[in-house]
């Protein structure tokens, strides 16, 4: 238990970001006072059914997770540190009880120039279903099921805006490994992923330095952003091996280099969408796409309710026999926002595997309670179709989470 | 005697001081309605124009017919720009679940807005349909188009009477949306005719009855110039819910410019 308490960063980047935040406390002497806000989550979750493997039995969990957050600024908000530190307990997976620093960034803005020093968060992409292009975090996959949780990256970065766009340069110090959920944990493969034993391309492993330059820009309906990523691919490959006489698997990280686009024309009632990337490896190279479209119709039935009509495809060149999960994938989703004074909004979705005829569905709501609480209830069902396919794995995973957020 | 002749005297100065303004008044504008609500609007737009950047921060209370409240707190930003519509960085500070949600906007006179909405908790921007001028923004009986920058060329306009109101005497001017995406199909508003400031406005849905009425409390004069309100009341008579905006002190000049207003603002607003 006590390993968990660790928070799993590379030792070196980590011990660098504290040593340049004791140095900047030092420095912004005159800084502000801090102030401090955040949320603690308490999650409880339903299962239908015991899991298909050991370690499974069980269909109650729950779990809390607290982020405060530290904001200081200066220098009329030009510089300024934010930490957010990371802890969630979870009742039953080993693995999903973890921390994280998910920021703990100095920001110094001159003129039209940012940089940024420490650990940051940076999203890419415009589409709702998968976040094919969102390359500079790790995926925190014990988080959530879609993926949209990260971890905090090492990292220096300087942005500079200009009448062309915006310009970024990136140089990811460290590389954070995904988290996969343990022996006890659900929605997880039939196998366990065993993180210790991750392999590298890269002989610097988690010391490994990557680097991305992206450009953005927005002129009349469009918003456009394109990047290149050299360094650590975010996502292993699962290597299966036998340890301690059980079929286990090892991740391996290789080195890539990759171009990608994200693409948003905002058409009237219209949001067209499109994600697309080339990758290169040592092994293997591909591209994938994820596009659609998102059409509101706004004041229903002369209410304030506005209902949205989500259709998007998954592709992947490498196909149904890789890791790829959204290879031939559609996805269908409606959203309900209310604009109510209680923020009440409704998503349901669902995916199609046109290969293997595998099928999820998704149900999400939320509103606020009061000044300090807000409710979500979220739903998952799924059903495998063929064998292959390693969404089976979560056959008997069909839950109900409710999490009740408590803000300060 | 004497006394008596100089009141009469006295008044008959006043009324003739009162006719005379009255016809300068009527000199300046035209007499066909339509010609004079659109001289009204330009001049509306002509007294407040050059006031350049202001920051100021805002309170919504929300009402419901019940009687139940609950508050926003937003800060605003909003950069002046001549020969379009204004720009405008919103930074949510309540309630906390919203703390740190950025809303920034591009008004156009004609046409869709450009607005993109920030989510601090997915550090994610999303450039959102603007379509929606009608909807309402947070939750409020504010919609987004009744919280945009005024331009003249948003709509055709008829003056239709005179009348007292809270500033002096208002030019009552009825306002026709050009944008067929607009809400309403007509505002009343109620302008005073010394400093030319919106008191109160009238708003008709789409079938033409009475939506909502937006009064203002009172006005506050920033630079020698520029007169903005203090607090401001909409009430939707067909809900019977209501917002009270209280402005909670305007700055202007305090050196916004064209580059405080991108996505990396908006990214870093806090």
């Amino acid at each position: 238990m006590m390993k968990t308490l660790f928070i799993k960063m590379p030792r070196r980047s980590y011990a660098y970001s504290l040593l340049f935040a004791l140095g900047i406390f030092f420095i912004a002497g005159t800084a502000s006072a801090v102030e401090i806000s955040g949320s603690t989550q308490f999650e409880v979750t339903a299962y239908a059914r015991d899991g298909q493997f050991d370690g499974q039995d069980y269909r109650s969990n729950f779990s809390v997770a607290l982020a405060p957050e530290f904001f200081w600024d200066w220098n009329n908000g030009d510089s300024s540190i934010v930490f957010t530190p990371f802890y969630r307990f979870d009742e039953n997976d080993e693995e999903r009880s973890h921390g994280d620093i998910r920021e703990l960034d100095f920001l110094h803005v001159f003129g039209n120039w940012e940089l940024h020093v420490g650990v940051r968060k940076v999203f890419w992409g415009v589409t709702e279903f998968n976040q094919l292009v969102d390359v500079i975090n790790q995926t925190d996959s014990v988080e959530s099921f879609d993926g949209e949780e990260k971890l905090g990256q090492p990292l220096i970065s300087l942005s500079r805006v200009t009448d062309w766009g915006i310009f970024d340069a990136f140089i990811l110090a460290g590389f954070r490994e995904r988290t996969f959920a343990g022996e006890d944990g659900r929605l997880r493969g039939e196998f366990i992923v065993n993180e210790s034993n991750a392999r590298f391309e890269d002989d610097r492993e988690e010391n490994a330095i990557d680097f991305a330059l992206r450009w953005s820009h927005s002129f009349g309906v469009f918003d456009v952003g394109a990047y290149w990523f050299r360094g650590t691919d975010r996502e292993p490959i699962l290597e299966a091996s036998f340890s301690n006489g059980s079929l286990q698997l090892t991740p391996f990280y290789e080195e890539i280099d990759q171009i990608g686009t994200d693409i948003q024309a905002t058409v009237g009632n219209w949001l067209w969408k499109f994600e697309g990337l080339y990758q290169k490896s040592n092994l293997e190279e591909y591209s994938a796409t994820q596009l659609g479209f998102e059409y509101t119709f706004f004041g229903v039935a002369n209410s304030a309710t506005d209902i949205g009509v989500l259709l998007e495809y998954g592709w992947d060149e490498r196909g149904e026999d890789s890791t790829a999960i959204f290879q031939n994938d559609i996805f269908v989703g409606a959203r309900l926002t209310l604009n109510d004074s209680a923020d009440s909004a409704l998503l349901v979705g669902g995916s199609y595997d046109a290969d293997s005829s595998t099928r999820s569905f998704l149900i999400e709501a939320s509103r606020r309670i009061n000044d300090r609480w807000t409710i979500s209830i979220e739903g998952l069902l799924f059903h495998g179709g063929d064998t292959n396919d390693p969404l089976t794995a979560l056959n008997d995973d069909d839950r109900i989470q409710i999490t009740f957020e408590r803000f300060f | 005697m004497l006394t008596k002749n100089v009141k009469k005297i006295m008044i008959a100065s006043i009324s003739s001081a009162i006719v005379l303004l009255s016809f300068q008044a009527q000199a300046e504008f035209s007499d066909d309605p339509i010609e004079k609500g659109l001289q009204i609007a330009k001049k509306v737009k002509e007294r407040d124009l050059g006031w350049g950047d202001s920051e100021t921060t805002l309170k919504m209370i929300l009402k419901n017919a019940a009687g139940q409240t609950s508050t926003r707190e937003l800060r605003t930003k909003t950069l002046e720009v001549q020969g379009d519509g204004d720009k405008a960085l919103n930074i949510f500070d309540h309630p906390r679940d919203v703390k740190g949600t950025a809303f920034l906007s591009f008004s156009h006179p004609i046409g869709a807005d450009d607005q993109w909405l920030y989510l601090p908790a997915l550090k994610r921007v999303k450039r959102i349909a603007s379509r929606n001028k009608s909807g309402p923004f947070v939750g409020s009986e504010f919609s987004y188009e009744d919280l945009s920058s005024f331009e003249v060329e948003k709509y055709t306009y008829k003056f239709l009477r005179e009348e007292p109101c809270k500033g002096g005497t208002c030019f009552v001017v009825e306002q026709n949306p050009v944008d067929k995406f607009s809400g309403y199909t007509r505002l009343v508003s109620w302008i005073d005719t010394t400093e030319f400031r919106n008191w109160k406005i009238e708003f008709y849905d789409r079938r033409n009855s009475l939506l909502k009425t937006l009064t203002v409390e009172d006005f506050k004069l920033y630079l020698d110039k520029y007169w903005r309100p203090t607090s401001t009341n909409m009430t939707n008579h067909q809900s019977k819910k209501t917002t009270d905006l209280v402005f909670e002190g305007y700055e202007f000049r305090t050196g916004l410019t064209d580059r405080d207003f991108n996505k990396n603002t908006l990214k870093r607003a806090k």
